[in-house]
């Protein structure tokens, strides 16, 4: 019998270790690619904020500005704008789920999923590669969203230390977000159906103080809006962009997002062990 | 002895009452081809995927190069590859991304990567397309490119799931000359195909799976060798002729509505000589003749349970 004369030594535990975050790079890479290559998404992740920005400013703006509370109704357009966009913030990166989920959606369907699991490569690397993706692309389109909101004349009172914090929220958020709506993604019978579950993530900052008060909402409903996880991070946003009171509100916007990422990191690891073939 | 590449012993597997594996036992040695051959449904696909890492066997156990696929599984993904009948390649990006991708999750080093994605383009006739997004290759570009990508890291043992399923001929061989190829340098192929002619020509061993079992194991010729049914025909001119040739030629059977007598024979030379000496000695004139040897699909027909020879379409001829 002849013997192998191609060497392939197994990977020791400690070199598999390092090679994971080197793999989640090359995923991330893979996956900025097809944010460049398929620009659809992005467009359509970023488009629909600044609609619903423009809509609730210009359109709705100067009635529900007039119903804050302390707001002279003559400047209620300039008062609502500043109100709202925290919240529009929020949508914009509740919308980025439903880009990931999509994307995560084709991927598990495309042999190429199956391909990297017959690899020596870590499986939350793969995952990774989504998540920091979509987590860079709901940054990009928070900045792209507030850049729109600056033109129309939003005017934020924040320092660099709170830019900076601000910041640090958005991406806390969209790392959470990102993950769970990549368990979605790969949970979901179909790519159509991905696309259109994290629908219901938009809908959260609707749901809370992101677009009126929550004290105006009927008390069962004002409930759930104190307690769901998009209201601490409009809260904390608000607080920091505009000086508003914090609160508790930072400390819950982190642990919400600490929650929502493990969450959605052990799901998808589940399921990307379970479903990812054909 | 050596290890066998691959080490197949009772692998068993079930998605709820459906049996798909009932037992399957296999075994490759080194820098050979093993074609498994079988219908739709005879569990093929099945059994690649547990040794690809793919699926997790209900029972029995299966090693690549000695690692065993459930308790050390990224043992064996370092010295498999898989291609399989669904392309498994990135529709997004362009060839070359393709093979630098599956290059940078192989660790090679940027240099090596660049030189092995070179290699491969030029290998596999990708040069030209290698900036081109993947929308416009054809079905066998994208085969081509799937095997390449397979092939970043020089991987011992591949598996390739039918992989000629779709392409037209022209590509059918090119595909069939990469194995040859991959085979001549050391490479060990288990190589799944509902194609006869595909085990024929490339596989030094045939395992044909049907229902979940091997229902049989050998060489092609080994295998040609378990079904009877070589013969000779001979069609005469008119019903005496034949009925003097059925008395004279021991265990033929005639067929009279088509004047043809069937002689068991072996295929060689030396029985054919035979039959016609005799034949000629008793001045029997013979219209027609032709030789019959089984093949694959005389096998294949006979190990499946599927007796319709008549209904298959593309009769390969064997008839001469």
């Amino acid at each position: 019998m002849t013997t192998l004369t191609a060497e392939h030594p197994a990977a020791t535990p400690s070199s598999r270790q390092s090679h994971v975050l080197a793999d989640a790079v090359t995923m991330l890479r893979r996956n900025l690619l097809h944010i460049v290559r398929y620009p659809g998404l992005t467009i359509f992740v970023i488009g629909g904020p600044v609609v619903f920005l423009l809509l609730f400013v210009f359109v709705l703006g100067g009635t529900l500005g007039a119903g804050l509370p302390g707001v002279d109704p003559a400047a209620g357009r300039e008062a609502y704008l500043a109100y709202v966009m925290p919240g529009i913030l929020a949508v914009t990166i509740a919308g980025t789920g439903g880009g990931a989920a999509t994307t995560v959606s084709m991927d598990m369907t495309e042999g190429i999923t199956a391909r990297f699991r017959t690899m020596a490569i870590s499986r939350a690397a793969v995952l990774a590669g989504h998540v920091l993706g979509n987590t860079l692309q709901a940054i990009l389109a928070v900045v792209i969203v507030l850049g729109v909101g600056l033109l129309v004349g939003f005017r934020p009172s924040a320092g660099p230390g709170e830019w900076l914090a601000a910041f640090g929220i958005v991406a806390l958020i969209s790392f959470a977000v990102s993950w769970i709506s990549v368990a979605l993604g790969m949970n979901a019978k179909s790519v159509e159906t991905a696309s259109n579950l994290p629908t219901l993530l938009v809908l959260l900052p609707f749901l809370g103080s992101g677009f009126v008060p929550t004290g105006s909402m009927p008390q069962w409903m004002q409930w759930f809006a104190e307690y769901q996880p998009f209201t601490p991070v409009v809260e904390t946003l608000r607080g920091l962009l505009l000086g508003t009171p914090l609160g508790w509100s930072p400390a819950l916007a982190i642990g919400w997002s600490v929650v929502i990422t493990v969450v959605g990191y052990a799901w998808s690891l589940a399921i990307y062990e379970r479903k990812s073939i054909r | 002895m050596t290890t066998p590449a691959i080490d197949v012993r009772g692998l068993r597997k079930s998605y709820g009452d459906k049996v798909v594996l009932d037992g399957v036992d296999l075994s490759v040695r080194a820098g050979t081809v093993t074609a498994l051959l079988g219908p739709n449904g005879a569990g093929k696909t099945t059994t690649v995927h547990i040794l690809s890492t793919l699926l997790r066997p209900d029972g029995g156990t299966a090693s690549v190069n000695g690692s065993d696929v459930v308790r050390d599984p990224d043992g064996a993904r370092a010295s498999i590859g898989l291609t399989g009948q669904f392309s498994a390649v990135d529709g997004l990006l362009t060839g070359e991304e393709n093979l630098l991708l599956m290059a940078r999750l192989r660790h090679l080093g940027a240099k090596r990567a660049k030189i092995r994605t070179a290699e491969l383009l030029e290998q596999f006739e990708l040069t030209d397309a290698a900036r081109k997004p993947l929308a416009t290759y054809s079905g066998g570009m994208k085969r081509r490119l799937d095997l390449a990508m397979t092939l970043v890291s020089t991987p011992s043992v591949i598996f390739l799931d039918e992989p000629t399923t779709g392409l037209d001929p022209r590509s059918r061989h090119t595909m069939w000359d990469i194995v040859r190829g991959l085979v001549a340098d050391g490479t060990t192929v288990l190589l799944t195909t509902q194609q006869l002619e595909e085990a024929d020509e490339l596989a030094h061993r045939i395992a044909v799976l049907d229902g979940g079992r091997i229902v049989a194991e050998g060489t092609p010729d080994e295998l040609k060798r378990l079904v009877p049914g070589g013969h000779i025909r001979v069609r005469f001119g008119n019903a005496p002729a034949l009925d003097a040739a059925a008395r004279l030629l021991d265990g033929s059977d005639a067929d009279e509505a088509g004047l043809t007598l069937t002689v068991p024979s072996d295929g060689g030379v030396g029985a054919l000589r035979t039959v016609l000496d005799r034949l000629d000695a008793a001045h029997l004139e013979v219209d027609d003749l032709s030789i019959h040897t089984p093949d694959l699909d005389d096998v294949f027909f006979a190990l499946t349970g599927k007796k319709e020879r008549s209904s298959r379409i593309d009769t390969k001829g064997t008839e001469s």
